[in-house]
C-alpha cells in the first residue's frame, strides 16, 4: 500500500469506489442476495419447512405458474428452497471468514512484528496447515463432529486462515521497517501502541480485501461439504439441494431446474464477493488504480477505466 | 577530558558492536561489527555540535544508541550527570522524553494514515503527559507554532501527504518538541529537502536553541551545512571521533589528515581560493576487520610505518581542539 489513506475518509473512499465498475457490480449482486436472505419469509412463495401433500405429478414438476422454478423430488417448491438457501451460504461465508481473518490476521501481525523464534514457530505451523489438503481434512472433521451449522462454520473458519496469515505477515514486515515506526520507538512507544497505531491501520486495507475474497472460498467449501452429504439436515442449503437432486434421480428425470437453480446461486454469490474483493483491492491499493490525473481536464489520452487483470 | 557537570550529554569510551553473523553448526563466527568503537564526546547545554562523517562511519548507530533503541556494548553515557546506559524500564522510558530525534526523511517518518494533530500528540499519549485532550491540544498547537507552522489550527486535521516537504519536517520537529526535550538529535534533517527550504529549517533549529536552550547534536556528512550553524564540529571515522574542536578551529586549521581530506573536497565558489584536493583512495574499511594501529592509515596520504602499529590517542591542541593522529607533533 502506498500513502493514499483512502480508508481514512469515507467520502474519498466512496468517490473512488463508485468509479470502479467491478466493485460496484459485486456490491449490487451481493445486495440482492442479502435482500433475499433477510426477507426470505416475505419473498418466498412457500415455506420450505411446511409439509406438502405429494401426488405423483408434484415430484419434479416442471416450472409452472404455481411453482416458478418447479418442484424437487419431495414436491417442494424449488424457488422457495433457493431463496432460503442463500441464508446458509451467507451465514457460513461471513462467520467462517471472520474466524479465518481474526486468526490469520493476528498470527500474521504477531509473526511479522516480533520476528525471531516466535515468527519461525508460527510460520512453520502455518506451512503445515497450508500443505494439508483442505477438503479431506474438512470432510473428516465435519463427519466426526456431526454436520451442524455451527460445526461447519468453525471447521471452515479454523482451516481457512493460512493464506491470510502469510499475506499479513509480509505486509507487517514491510510496514515495521518504515521510518515512522522507528520514530514511534524513539519517543518510547511500547509494542502494543506501535501495533495499534502504526501497524494495524496499514494492514487493515489488506485485511478488508482479503476477508471479502475469503468469504467466497468459505461459501464454496460449504457448498462442497453439503454436496458431499455433510450438510445440516435441519436447514436448506444450495449444496444440499444439489446433493438431493444428484442422489434422487434429478438427472434421469431431466429435472434441470433442480440442478441449475442452486448452482446459479452459488456462482452468483461467489462471483459477487470476488468482484467486490478485486474492486476493493483496486480502490484501496492505488498502485493498481488508475492514474491520479485521470479526471483532470488536461488529461485526455487515458481511458477512464484501467485494464483489469483477473 | 573530564565529565563536566555543565554538559547535557557525556559519552565515555562508548562502544556498540553487532554480531556479524550467526554461528553455524560447524562454523564458529564470532566476528563483530564495530559500529561505534570508543567514542568520547561532550555536548554542552544549549550547544549545537555537528557530528560529521562518511556513510557507514557509525553516526546513525550512535544516534540510535543515544535514543536508547540500541543498548551500548560497553562504556558510559551520562545524561545530565547520570549514567543512562544501564537504565531499563520506566527510567529508560523517562529518558526518551529528554532526548528526541528529528529524522532525515520527512516523507517516511510520518505515518500517512495519521493527522498532524495525532502525530504531534502521540508522544504526549505515550508518556501520559497531560490528562485531558484539551490540555494536549493546547500543547500540540504550541509546539506547531514553535516549529513555525502558523496558524497551527489549520494544520491539525491535515494529513502528511497534503503538506510540503518543509512543512512535514516542521511537523517532525514539532512532534519532537512537545515533550520539552533538553537534547535534540537531528540526523541529516535537511538533506532530503529542497535547497531553498534548508536554510529555513536550520534557522528554526538555531532559533529553538536560542529560545529554549535545547542542545542539538547535528548529524551530517556535509561541512557546508554546518559551517554557519554549529558551535563545534566532531569528525567521526570508523566508529571513533578523530578530531573535535570549535567550528572555526576545525574549518580553518584542521589537524587530522582525514578532516583535511574531507575539507579539501568541499566545493568553494571562488576559484582563486580553491586548494589542491585530496581525494581519498578506496572505500571506508570494513568495520568488521578494523585496520591495526591507526584506523585511518590504509587511506591516509601521509601515513608512516608506525601508523600501522600504534592506535593514536587524542592530542590536545587547544583547550577546545583535539585530534587523534600520531603525526601531529611533526606538523608543528
Amino acid at each position: 500500500m502506498t500513502d493514499q489513506p483512502l480508508l481514512l475518509s469515507g467520502a474519498a473512499f466512496w468517490k473512488s469506489f463508485r468509479r470502479n465498475r467491478i466493485a460496484l457490480a459485486g456490491l449490487i449482486m451481493l445486495a440482492l442476495a442479502l435482500f433475499a436472505a433477510v426477507f426470505a419469509p416475505v419473498i418466498a412463495p412457500y415455506d420450505p419447512a411446511a409439509s406438502v401433500e405429494i401426488t405423483i405429478d408434484s415430484i419434479y414438476a416442471r416450472p409452472s405458474a404455481a411453482h416458478l422454478l418447479g418442484t424437487d423430488d419431495a414436491g417442494k417448491d424449488v424457488l422457495s428452497n433457493f431463496i432460503y438457501g442463500s441464508r446458509v451460504s451467507l451465514t457460513v461465508g461471513i462467520f467462517a471468514s471472520f474466524i479465518s481473518i481474526v486468526i490469520g490476521g493476528t498470527l500474521g501481525i504477531v509473526a511479522g512484528y516480533l520476528g525471531g523464534r516466535t515468527e519461525r514457530v508460527i510460520m512453520r505451523f502455518t506451512d503445515i496447515m497450508l500443505v494439508i489438503p483442505d477438503l479431506p481434512l474438512t470432510v473428516v472433521i465435519v463427519a466426526i463432529t456431526k454436520p451442524r451449522l455451527l460445526n461447519i462454520i468453525l471447521v471452515i473458519g479454523l482451516i481457512g486462515w493460512t493464506t491470510t496469515a502469510r499475506l499479513v505477515r509480509a505486509q507487517t514486515l514491510s510496514i515495521k521497517e518504515r521510518k515512522f515506526v522507528l520514530r514511534a520507538r524513539s519517543i518510547g512507544a511500547g509494542h502494543f501502541h506501535i501495533l495499534r497505531r502504526h501497524i494495524f491501520p496499514l494492514v487493515l486495507p489488506l485485511l478488508v480485501v482479503n476477508s471479502v475474497l475469503i468469504i467466497s472460498l468459505a461459501i464454496l467449501n460449504e457448498s462442497t461439504l453439503s454436496f458431499l452429504g455433510l450438510s445440516d439436515p435441519t436447514v436448506v442449503s444450495w449444496g444440499q439441494m444439489l446433493n438431493y437432486a444428484f442422489e434422487r434421480g434429478a438427472m434421469s428425470s431431466r429435472a434441470w431446474w433442480v440442478l441449475v437453480t442452486p448452482g446459479f446461486g452459488i456462482v452468483w454469490l461467489v462471483l459477487g464477493f470476488t468482484l467486490l474483493g478485486h474492486g476493493l483491492e483496486q480502490v484501496l491499493n492505488p498502485r493498481t488504480e488508475w492514474h491520479h490525473l485521470t479526471d483532470h481536464p488536461l488529461m485526455v489520452s487515458l481511458p477512464a477505466f484501467p485494464e483489469t487483470h483477473p | 577530558m573530564t565529565s563536566s557537570p555543565s554538559s547535557a550529554l557525556s559519552l565515555r569510551n562508548l562502544h556498540k558492536h553487532f554480531d556479524a553473523g550467526r554461528p553455524g553448526l560447524l562454523r564458529r563466527d564470532d566476528r563483530l561489527v564495530h559500529a561505534v568503537d570508543g567514542v568520547d564526546l561532550d555536548l554542552g547545554r544549549g550547544e549545537i555540535l555537528a557530528l560529521v562523517g562518511e556513510s557507514g562511519c557509525g553516526k546513525s548507530t550512535l544516534a540510535l544508541t543515544l535514543l536508547g533503541l540500541e543498548r551500548p556494548t560497553s562504556g558510559e553515557m551520562y545524561f545530565e550527570g547520570t549514567d543512562v546506559a544501564r537504565l531499563r524500564g520506566a527510567a529508560l522510558k523517562d529518558m526518551h522524553k529528554r532526548i528526541q530525534m528529528v529524522f532525515q526523511d520527512p516523507y517516511e517518518s510520518l505515518n500517512p494514515m495519521m493527522t498532524i494533530e495525532e502525530i504531534v500528540e502521540e508522544p504526549l499519549i505515550v508518556h501520559r503527559s497531560f490528562p485531558t485532550s484539551d490540555q494536549r491540544r493546547a500543547r500540540v498547537i504550541q509546539a506547531l507554532e514553535d516549529a513555525g507552522l502558523k496558524p497551527a489550527d489549520s494544520f491539525l486535521d491535515r494529513l502528511p501527504h497534503q503538506l510540503s516537504g518543509g512543512q512535514r519536517q516542521r511537523v517532525v520537529i514539532a512532534a519532537s518538541l512537545v515533550l520539552d526535550p533538553t537534547i535534540l538529535l537531528a540526523d541529516e534533517p535537511v538533506s532530503m529537502l529542497d535547497v531553498s527550504i534548508r536554510a529555513e529549517i536550520l534557522n528554526l533549529l538555531a532559533d529553538l536553541r536560542a529560545r529554549q536552550g535545547i542542545s542539538i547534536l547535528f548529524i551530517t556528512h556535509d561541512f557546508g551545512t554546518v559551517a554557519h550553524f554549529a558551535d563545534r564540529i566532531a569528525v567521526m571515522y570508523l566508529g571513533r571521533i578523530v578530531e573535535i574542536g570549535r567550528t572555526e578551529e576545525v574549518l580553518r586549521a584542521p589537524r587530522h589528515p582525514y578532516t583535511k581530506a574531507l575539507l579539501s573536497v568541499v566545493p568553494v565558489p571562488n576559484p582563486r581560493l580553491r586548494q589542491k584536493r585530496t581525494i581519498l583512495q578506496g572505500e571506508t574499511p570494513n568495520p568488521i576487520d578494523l585496520p591495526t594501529g591507526c584506523r585511518f592509515h590504509p587511506r591516509c596520504p601521509i601515513a608512516e610505518d608506525r601508523c600501522r602499529l600504534t592506535d593514536p590517542p587524542a592530542v590536545t591542541l587547544s583547550p577546545s581542539h583535539s585530534a587523534a593522529c600520531l603525526l601531529i607533533e611533526n606538523d608543528k
